[in-house]
């Protein structure tokens, strides 16, 4: 068929036509090969606008349409769909960009008008060669995988789950909870975490929805959106769970105890422990690495005690395979190690202690029931709190935090609360941007906490005066008032940075997410998709996004949980047209396209020995294309031909 | 035998001179040739920076033109020298309109820098080029657990050159290690000394030693030991007013580390120049004799 082209110009207000002579375009284009039509009007987009292309369609029989305004990624979804309505493929259908490409980057009108009839004539080249393409459509399957059993993950869990869809939720430690178990308050409204987190999990572990994976990991990821394939490994926890009544004799019982990670090292527990007295679920597992029964061979002490024969020494890891339609990763942060920070003396000095271990000594479930004692086990006088530890430092974090600033004056509050003594916070600016955290913030000067604007040079117990002896020494430089000075403490707490989990990387790969800068998952748009990722049906919330306080955190889960709930509740998915095709007449099965796929979209088939495009996962980037020593793949809706022609349009 | 273009610097030969006469006299048993530069003058010192940059940069780059010309690392056994020299090389690279500008005033005395040179400090070619381990197969007479502070001062870690810890450096530790000596935990090993203020500010200056040598005898310390030519005269001759200041006494030797180096290699303690030392090494002397009569040596 005869490609019979219609071209429209955009003057989009004065944003184009204010640089571009938009009529002296429409004229050059009137006369380009294939052009039946060429019009210029306000603005394209409009219902107006967008009519006088459907008309032309019906009326003068067009086949391919051009429409010269802005990018693509702003209206070409509109002018597709257009093309649609009038009974055209909307693949027939291209796209100049001529303001943000041209008007709004040329100040000289000619220059700008030269450039925007060279746009037009390599739009118009370039559609005279498009091809019909066809979208498919793919079923959703209604389960979904939630990795990581933090507040996020529970949130976003217990939101599908009750909609009545199937959830996974997958957890590496022996208890749902994450870190928000760990905290005492939570700012700015001081309320207990544990007493509004542990409904929540109790919801988890009882829900008829939510099959609940503690102690396991994801192996294996395959498939895509919609329909992926997922292999989890569940450790042997050497304790039968359907036997198991949470009785805790075996944990009294068992002669070994270790640092708890818990309670960030503060503490001791058990080999056979749950990490908490709320744990869910309240069944105990064997630490296999402490056990002095796998160590030496004898003990079995929770055998003995165990009323109901829980205890099986011979459990074994299992593999479980399950199908899922769309993943939400909500791996959460790792609080900073400050023990490189040498002149703050963490792990040299007594009394330096981390912003988490603060929060379990304040705790009143914590190792000292609360009670903020020193190493002596005597009452500080004065405790000072340095902010920003490991954040907006170069050397270690450039990002802030943001929960900083507002737990550490929780803490203030706190130590206010629990002792009588003297608080100072040392700060660079203080961050308190969310709602009622500018009152909360009122609130802790209000109580006689002194805040002093300057980032300590160092924190020393060797005293320069009889008043120093036997304190910790802050050395800093008082920036409000312009002095050095000294300052003698009992405490000195770290509020360390949120940092990504060690093993980011190894998930990233594994979910095939893309990491930011500082190591944190990358959203799919920093504003207007913050909870998607560059892989369709891979989502993210919490932490593992960038660090964030409860409330954000919570409402990122709810937000991939509705993202998920609409795919589960259209129940099929559109699949990009644009997507590679390999010649397997000419492939050479060298599997080079494997490695440059940033998809992971090509498999490789070893009987035919040929690789293939899954276009399912294929995003059309055309990196394969590219790679392909022989010249076997090629892109659908980017031929050689259209490129090539779109080219030569250009040099008019 | 490993060749470096050498600078030793205008203390080197004055008041650091125990530091210029060990060098030479340790370069040769640990197969390094240190070839002087010819014709090298002042670095422009740290102070000089700050009343003319330009100038300060352009009396460094002469030194550093002289060297480049060599084609071997340049190699300083002083840390301020070493400070100066890098951070106007650092400059020149990264402002490409001043190294046009210094070449210019270079250009006079026929002389042009192109930034192709590495400045190094002895420290770190001890410690990386040599190697720890290497000097401790040369050494001859071990010092036996002799207890040393060991003091890096601020200008041979600050600025962040990535070759140490800024805050808690190890390279010095282990150069006195694999004399058979002990780096005793020092936790003021990178703090100030003072540096040029005994001139202008001697009172605060004194109550910064005081610190340091309080820091050191603290833990065990029987001396300490510093590559810096300014830390070394301050620790050393300012000891006996920080006693008169502060009504201490004081009595702790500092060496610089090429010292200690040469008396574990067997070398005279006239050669290395420890008679020029102002706190009487002796004490040092004679640990080292005592504990070598004993194992029967």
């Amino acid at each position: 068929m005869e490609p019979r082209i219609g071209v429209y110009t955009c003057h989009c207000g004065s944003n184009i036509a204010g640089t571009v002579d938009v009529a002296e375009v429409t004229r050059f284009a009137q006369d380009l090969d294939g052009v039946v039509i060429a019009r210029d009007y306000k603005f394209m987009c409009s219902d107006p606008g967008q009519k006088l292309i459907k008309k032309d369609i019906k009326e003068l029989g067009l086949n391919r349409v051009v429409v010269a305004s802005c990018s693509p990624t702003m209206h070409e979804p509109t002018f597709r769909r257009a093309c649609q309505e009038a009974g055209i493929n909307p693949y027939l259908f291209e796209m100049a960009n001529i303001r943000e490409h041209c008007s709004w980057v040329t100040e000289d009108k000619q220059e700008a008008t030269e450039k925007a009839k060279a746009l037009v004539s390599a739009a118009v080249s370039r559609v005279y060669y498009h091809e019909p393409l066809e979208t498919r459509e793919v079923p959703i399957n209604p389960n979904t995988l939630v990795v990581g059993g933090g507040i996020a993950g529970i949130q976003a869990a217990l939101k599908i789950a009750d909609s009545g869809h199937k959830v996974y939720l997958v957890e590496t430690s022996p208890s749902i909870g994450g870190h928000m178990a760990q905290l005492d308050k939570t700012f700015p409204t001081l309320d207990c975490s544990a007493c509004i987190l542990t409904p929540k999990m109790t919801l988890v572990g009882s829900h008829p929805y939510i099959e609940l994976l503690t102690y396991s990991e994801v192996e294996e990821v395959s498939g895509y959106i919609g329909n992926f394939k997922v292999k989890i490994r569940k450790k042997a926890k050497y304790v039968d769970a359907d036997k198991c009544t949470g009785c805790g004799i075996c944990q009294i019982k068992c002669p070994a105890k270790v640092d708890s990670e818990f309670e960030a090292g503060l503490g001791k527990r058990k080999v056979i422990y749950t990490p908490f007295p709320q744990a869910v679920p309240n069944i105990p597992v064997i630490d296999r690495e402490h056990c002095i029964y796998f160590i030496k061979g004898k003990c079995r002490a929770c055998e003995k005690f165990c009323e109901v024969g829980a205890i099986d020494f011979e459990q074994q890891d299992e593999i479980l395979e399950v199908e899922v339609g769309s993943i939400i990763v909500t791996t959460g942060f790792e609080v900073f190690d400050p023990t490189p920070i040498y002149q703050y003396g963490y792990g040299r000095l007594d009394n330096v202690v981390t912003s988490l271990e603060f929060e379990r000594l304040v705790n009143s479930a914590g190792p000292t029931d609360g009670e903020i004692l020193l190493k002596d086990g005597s009452h500080p006088e004065s405790i000072a709190i340095i902010h920003c530890v490991g954040s907006r430092d170069e050397q270690y974090h450039e990002y802030c935090s943001r929960v900083c600033c507002m737990y550490s004056m929780k803490f203030a509050h706190l130590i206010k609360e629990h002792t009588d003594a003297e608080v100072y916070e040392f700060y660079i600016d203080i961050r308190s941007f969310g709602k009622g955290y500018e009152e909360f913030y009122n609130r802790i000067l209000s109580e006689g906490t002194t805040f002093i604007r300057g980032k300590p040079a160092e924190v020393t117990n060797i005293a320069e005066t009889p008043e120093e002896k036997g304190k910790l020494v802050v050395q800093f430089e008082d920036t409000l008032a312009g002095l050095q000075r000294r300052l003698p403490v009992d405490m000195v707490i770290l509020s360390c940075a949120l940092e990504p989990q060690p093993d980011a990387g190894k998930t990233a790969r594994l979910f095939n997410i893309n990491r930011s800068a500082d190591g944190f998952f990358l959203e799919k748009h920093p504003k207007l998709d913050p909870v998607a990722t560059m892989t369709d049906g891979v989502f993210i919330a919490g932490c593992c996004q960038g660090p964030k306080d409860i409330p954000d955190t919570v409402a990122q889960a709810s937000a991939a949980a509705a993202e998920v709930l609409a795919m589960i509740s259209k129940g099929k998915v559109e699949i990009e047209a644009a997507t590679a095709i390999i010649d397997e007449s000419i492939c050479t099965s060298c599997q080079a396209c494997l490695l440059v796929c940033p998809y992971s979209a090509i498999d490789f088939d070893e009987e035919k020995k040929v690789c293939r495009v899954n276009e399912a996962l294929c995003k059309g980037c055309g990196a394969c294309v590219g790679g392909c020593p022989s010249d076997a793949i090629n892109l659908k809706h980017y031929t050689n031909e259209q490129i090539v022609a779109q080219m030569e349009g250009a040099l008019v | 035998m490993k060749q470096y273009s050498y600078y030793p610097g205008c203390s080197a030969e004055a008041t650091a001179i125990g530091l210029g006469l060990s060098v030479e006299v340790i370069a040769k048993p640990l197969d390094m040739e240190l070839i002087e530069i010819e014709g090298w003058t002042c670095c422009g010192s740290t102070p000089y920076g700050s009343v003319d940059e330009l100038e300060s940069i352009v009396v460094a780059a002469r030194n550093l033109a002289l060297a480049e010309k060599a084609g071997l690392d340049l190699v300083t056994p002083c840390s301020s020298c070493f400070v100066t020299l890098y951070r106007a090389h650092i400059h020149l690279i990264d402002h490409p309109r001043l190294m046009a500008q210094v070449n210019q005033a270079l250009a006079v005395a026929g002389l042009a820098y192109h930034g192709n040179l590495r400045i190094r400090h002895l420290t770190e070619v001890l410690s990386n080029d040599i190697t720890p381990e290497v000097i401790a197969s040369k050494v001859k007479r071990p010092l036996n657990g002799l207890k040393v502070a060991p003091y890096y001062g601020c200008q041979l870690v600050r600025p962040r050159y990535g070759t140490d810890d800024t805050e808690f450096p190890q390279s010095l530790d282990r150069l006195v290690e694999c004399l058979g000596a002990e780096a005793v935990y020092f936790p003021l090993k990178a703090r100030c000394c003072g540096g040029a203020l005994t001139i202008s500010e001697e009172s605060r200056v004194l109550g910064l030693i005081r610190k340091l040598l309080d820091n050191a005898l603290e833990n065990s310390a029987q001396c300490i030991v510093t590559p810096c030519p300014l830390c070394q005269t301050n620790l050393d001759a300012y000891q006996s007013r920080v006693n008169s200041k502060f009504k201490t006494h004081y009595n702790l030797p500092v060496l610089f580390i090429t010292q200690l180096i040469g008396l574990a290699l067997g070398i005279d303690s006239t050669s290395l120049g420890l008679n020029t030392n102002i706190v009487s090494p002796g004490i040092v002397l004679e640990y080292i004799l005592r504990q070598e009569v004993k194992s029967g040596a």
